[in-house]
């Protein structure tokens, strides 16, 4: 971590009681870039995001997170307050960062144009669909333009079309100089980012950019229509897809084109092995 | 807590064997190694929405939809909140009875009768959270009327914790056992593996796959791509409406996006997204869906910004946002 605007952790441990909810975890997001931590439930993610937030005292390592009042975080959940509107909940959270009146107002009405909650601004925040409260609880993360922005799977039950609002709000961010920290399950949303980190069982599983994870696959992934023996094999769609440690094509399958889905599945195949033997 | 209660199956016998007559087609199951996808050819049409229409007083929520499902394939219905695919959904399953068109489960109206063909996962899962896996399986299995299965892996393991002690994954294959149990002859999922990890979303499709494999009918809907390019076919609503129907590729079509490269992405993305285009940002490229590349061009050239764009094929999750929006 040299740059002075590079936020992270460094050989990170939270423990709850006896539960080891990560251990020895390093990982860093630049300022102007995306990351993406992703994991399945139980892998660590929000034990991650609540450590860079402050939430949550490290059991060890260390955590680089600029102060309080240039950090923005979305939890999981809903994230706002149901029993006011929207216009109530931005500028309530807005002058608890510090906002003044003239500033607030100037950028709760750009939030609420670019967020499309402008015909909104009167409804309780509990009467939103899933897709517009998501979009609520990020306005008023970035309201205040923080430096580091940190969000816990903002696109969890959120449909596609809020999903791309969504990442382009986080785009925006980005372009704007936030460090941005997305958690997510789902790896097609992963691939936008620019540095992944994988979490399995509390521990990284892989990182680095996409085509860094992807390429860093050792073996060869075959494709065939029938179940490949003697390989670990997963289904994509109709077809069966195996991993092939030595790199040897079974007769009837073919090499394909690995993608970040596959590399994490090979990844995780091989730490089940490990977890076996 | 349980989601929809099972109904028991009317009268005797195996409640998954329907009456006489009402599979069209020999069983998909007994095809001898027919490559796997897709539905076998005369495979019985096992759900079917014709013109199915549903008001809900001035809000027309469901718009003349067709939809089939037939054995041995599994379908992606897709479509944003409040494109009506709950209420379809809901039509399909015989909670709700349509304003006008017809909905028809296994050749008939749904019923009772139907209902014990059927397996649903909703997206709660559906499960006593208070009882076991055990007990779960065993009161589904007592209001089907079936045998109880025996879990295998490490649900068997956790056949003895209650629900709401596991973690999601094991929660969501327990669901699936439960759904299955009966061999229902068609599937209904509603984000069948939201949450879980890769290789637990691999396994869950196994499960998935294999259903359909044995001759099930199997409908998914779904928010994520991820899920839908695993599907045979996919109909997309919006509005209430199918606006796109057919495999992944047909859907796309000729769908482009202008990619945008440049050595500075923050001042491309500012640029576009400052001229109302719904720009996205991947890496540390641009896309622009639909967007013609010469327009994207020209626009970044004037606010100063060097860039070479060119045209590439849509993903199925832009095809699907230009569709839906």
């Amino acid at each position: 971590m040299t740059d002075r605007r590079t936020w992270g952790c460094r050989r990170l441990a939270v423990r709850y009681g006896a539960t080891r909810a990560l251990e020895e975890v390093t990982f860093e997001v630049a300022a102007g870039t995306i990351a993406a931590v992703v994991g399945g439930d139980g892998a660590g993610k929000t034990s991650l995001l609540r450590a860079l937030a402050g939430t949550v005292r490290p059991a060890a390592g260390t955590v680089r997170r600029p102060g309080e009042r240039r950090l923005g975080y979305v939890s999981a959940g809903p994230g706002v307050w149901a029993d006011l509107t929207v216009d109530e909940n931005l500028s309530f959270s807005g002058r608890a960062y510090g906002l003044d009146a003239a500033e607030l107002e100037r950028r709760i009405g750009g939030l609420l144009e670019r967020t499309g909650l402008a015909g909104a601004r009167d409804r309780l925040a509990g009467q939103l669909s899933g897709g517009m409260r998501q979009k609520l609880a990020l306005a008023m993360a970035v309201a205040h333009e923080p430096d580091l922005l940190i969000l816990d799977e903002p696109t969890t039950g959120v449909d596609p079309v809020s999903r791309a609002e969504l990442w382009r709000l986080l785009a925006a961010s980005a372009a704007g100089g936030a460090a941005v920290v997305v958690a997510t399950t789902y790896l097609d949303e992963a691939e936008r980012a620019a540095t992944v980190l994988v979490l399995d069982r509390g521990r990284s599983l892989l990182e680095g950019t996409p085509d860094e994870v992807v390429a860093a696959t050792p073996g060869l992934v075959v494709e065939g229509t029938d179940r490949p023996e003697g390989l670990a094999a997963w289904r994509r769609g109709a077809r069966w897809r195996a991993w092939s440690p030595g790199g040897a094509a079974p007769p009837g399958t073919s090499p394909v084109t690995l993608d970040l889905e596959d590399a994490v599945i090979v990844a995780q195949l091989r730490e089940d092995q490990r977890w076996a033997a | 807590m349980g989601g929809m209660s099972p109904a028991p199956p009317e009268g005797s016998g195996e409640p998954h064997d329907g009456p006489a007559g009402s599979r069209s087609g020999p069983s998909p199951a007994a095809g001898s190694g027919e490559p796997h996808g897709g539905a076998p050819v005369n495979a019985p049409e096992l759900a079917a929405a014709e013109g199915a229409t549903r008001r809900f007083g001035e809000l027309l929520a469901v718009d003349g939809v067709d939809l089939t499902v037939a054995g041995g394939e599994v379908v992606g219905l897709i479509g944003a909140n409040g494109s009506g695919k709950t209420t379809l959904i809901r039509m399909l399953l015989g909670l709700l009875a349509p304003t006008a068109g017809r909905v028809r489960l296994f050749g008939e109206p749904p019923s009772l009768r139907t209902r014990a063909r059927l397996g649903y996962v909703p997206q709660s899962l559906g499960l006593y959270e208070d009882l076991t896996v055990a007990e779960n399986l065993a009161f589904s299995a007592a209001a089907y009327g079936t045998r109880r299965p025996a879990l295998e892996g490490d649900l068997a393991q956790a056949g003895d914790a209650l629900v709401r002690d596991l973690p999601l994954g094991l929660r969501r294959r327990a669901a699936f056992a439960i759904a299955l149990a009966h061999h229902p002859d068609l599937l209904v999922l509603d984000e069948p593996t939201s949450g879980v990890d890769p290789l637990q979303r691999a396994r869950l499709w196994e499960t998935i796959r294999s259903s359909a494999e044995q001759g099930a009918g199997v409908l998914v809907t779904t928010h994520h791509m991820a899920e839908a390019s695993q599907c045979d076919r996919l109909v997309v609503l919006a509005g209430g409406r199918v606006v796109a129907a057919g495999s992944l590729p047909d859907i796309v079509g000729d769908a482009t996006a202008a990619e945008v490269r440049t050595p500075g992405w923050e001042a491309a993305f500012t640029a576009l997204d400052a001229a109302g285009l719904p720009v996205s940002l991947t890496g540390r490229t641009l896309r622009v869906p639909g967007a013609d590349p010469d327009a994207v061009r020209r626009l970044l050239a004037d606010a100063g910004v060097p860039a070479e764009v060119t045209s590439v094929r849509a993903s199925f999750e832009e095809t699907f946002v230009t569709l839906a929006s």
